[in-house]
């Protein structure tokens, strides 16, 4: 469940705002909720470790937007998302939570699994065009001397 | 001492209305959008999130139309933001080795596991101007290729098994936050890394050319360099476990330098590191001539006198904002601490003449 969960908090964060949005409003999902922590915009630190291995240290920072909410059932939702969107962290708070009731075969089919899909071909374009610049250098032999 | 002066609200509204109207430019000709900018101008919103320090494509955007272009005050704009934000957390080390890679390269081996791309580069290139530009709506389509999803291990890492490359060891040491505690010096490399991640392009392209024309010899090797998407990993409290929370662009390089040994270490090799926002590869690959420069007392190497192996000179000097701030500030008025130095010189002269006279 903890690993289902990650990986769909980890989606839902890091898709685009207009890709979530789209999805969520085609479905016209009505859901009623209370706030727990109402969408705040911060952000966090990206760390890196010296020569990829060794001791940490700070990159520099992310913006993130946060919020929490309950459903009318009882069940929290909790989001941590990229960007400044209020509207991003909303909705993908209000899916970590329907993903945890009997709605959430309805919300993988309409939402997750097409964020995946959009994910995974965009991972596909950068993998396959950067396939497409391989490059194969060979040394040449200087002919100064025999 | 600086005395400050009152008035000229008037005058300094109207000179902002005016660069407001100047800002916008011919009104025939079409508002240029954020999307444009984070689009087309990639590089340039690049290196305002890695100097402003603040990955956020959008904001950089904004900061480059608002400073019309002025790369140096888009920084200011967003270093300004950032300073609002909550800081919710630090995340996770990010772990370069699962980058998706757009570019990948070395220039000391040949034949390295995963292979070389050389992804969207000017390398190359024959630096020409392409009038093809001139006509709009170029939309070329570059061509894919089938990939095996195959690992990237870095490639310094066979140095490593071989014992040539000396081991950057994790010794759980808590880094310094620059943006948490100011620098006093002799500071450690963590702060080092995160002020030249966040350093002046211009001003460490300056001084990684001087390390290679001789200043502070250190002849190094490109062991590679790639750019990519990584994941940033958080750790939620209110969960007890870790989500990705984002995924940003980064460009890392290490460099390969020879290193005499020491007394109590036979020769190896050792290594500069950059890593830096955005696709931003001459900063990163600057950052880690600068990085291998300044580490000269942790090998036992000697001083001599380079400007890039002085840590507080280099450290103080490559923050373009505290530069920018302390240079563009005597422009401001200064009319009474002129006046003194102004009524000095009167004095010293009139006193001069009168013994000259003598």
């Amino acid at each position: 469940m903890i690993e289902k969960r990650k990986s769909w908090m980890s989606l839902l964060a890091t898709s685009s705002q207009s890709d979530l949005l789209n999805l969520w409003e085609q479905k016209k999902i009505k859901v009623n909720y209370v706030w727990l922590r109402t969408p705040e915009i911060g952000s966090i630190m990206a760390q890196g470790r010296m020569g990829v291995t060794g001791d940490k240290f700070n990159i520099g920072e992310v913006t993130v937007t946060r919020c929490s909410l309950k459903l009318n059932c009882g069940t929290i939702g909790h989001s941590y998302v990229q960007g400044r969107s209020k509207k991003k962290a909303e909705i993908s708070a209000l899916c970590d939570a329907l993903m945890q009731t009997k709605m959430s075969k309805e919300i993988n089919k309409n939402i997750i699994i097409p964020l995946e899909k959009i994910k995974k071909d965009n991972k596909d374009k950068i993998l396959s065009k950067a396939e497409a610049t391989k490059v194969d250098f060979f040394t040449l032999v200087r002919g100064e001397s025999d | 001492m600086y005395v400050a002066v009152k008035g000229g609200e008037v005058a300094i509204d109207n000179a902002h209305s005016w660069m407001s109207e100047i800002r916008r430019g011919d009104t025939s000709i079409p508002n240029i959008s954020l999307d444009q900018i984070s689009e087309q101008l990639t590089l340039g919103v690049d290196r305002v999130m890695s100097e402003g320090s603040l990955y956020d494509k959008e904001l950089a955007a904004l900061a480059i139309k608002q400073s019309r272009g002025d790369l140096i005050e888009a920084i200011f704009l967003l270093r300004a933001y950032r300073t609002t934000l909550t800081r919710f957390s630090y995340s996770k080390p990010v772990n370069t080795a699962n980058m998706t890679c757009l570019r990948r390269i070395s220039a000391t081996f040949k034949d390295i596991p995963g292979g070389q791309k050389l992804g969207p580069t000017f390398d190359y290139t024959h630096r020409l101007l392409d009038f093809k530009l001139l006509a709009e709506n170029e939309a070329p389509i570059s061509p894919k290729k089938k990939y095996n999803d195959n690992k990237m291990p870095h490639v310094l890492s066979f140095l490593n098994q071989e014992d040539l490359m000396q081991n950057e060891k994790d010794n759980n040491l808590d880094p310094i936050d620059i943006t948490r505690e100011p620098i006093s010096y002799p500071t450690s490399r963590s702060a080092r890394l995160q002020a030249l991640s966040r350093g002046d392009e211009g001003f460490l392209l300056g001084l990684a050319y001087s390390t290679q024309r001789g200043y502070a010899r250190n002849h190094a090797f490109v062991g590679e360099l790639r750019i990519g998407i990584v994941d940033i990993e958080l750790y939620i409290p209110e969960l007890g476990f870790e989500i990705n929370v984002a995924e940003i662009i980064l460009t890392e390089c290490e460099t390969v330098n020879q290193f005499q040994g020491s007394k109590i270490e036979p020769p190896q090799f050792t290594r500069g590191y950059g890593l830096v926002f955005g696709q931003t590869e001459r900063k990163a690959l600057a950052m880690a001539l600068i990085d291998r420069a300044l580490r000269w007392k942790e090998l036992g190497e000697d001083y001599c006198g380079a400007p890039a192996q002085d840590e507080e000179f280099v450290i103080s000097h490559c923050d373009n904002i505290q530069a920018t701030g302390f240079l563009e500030h005597i422009k401001l008025p200064h009319y009474v601490d002129f006046q003194s130095e102004l009524e000095l010189i009167r004095k010293i002269r009139a006193d001069a003449k009168v013994n000259m006279k003598r």
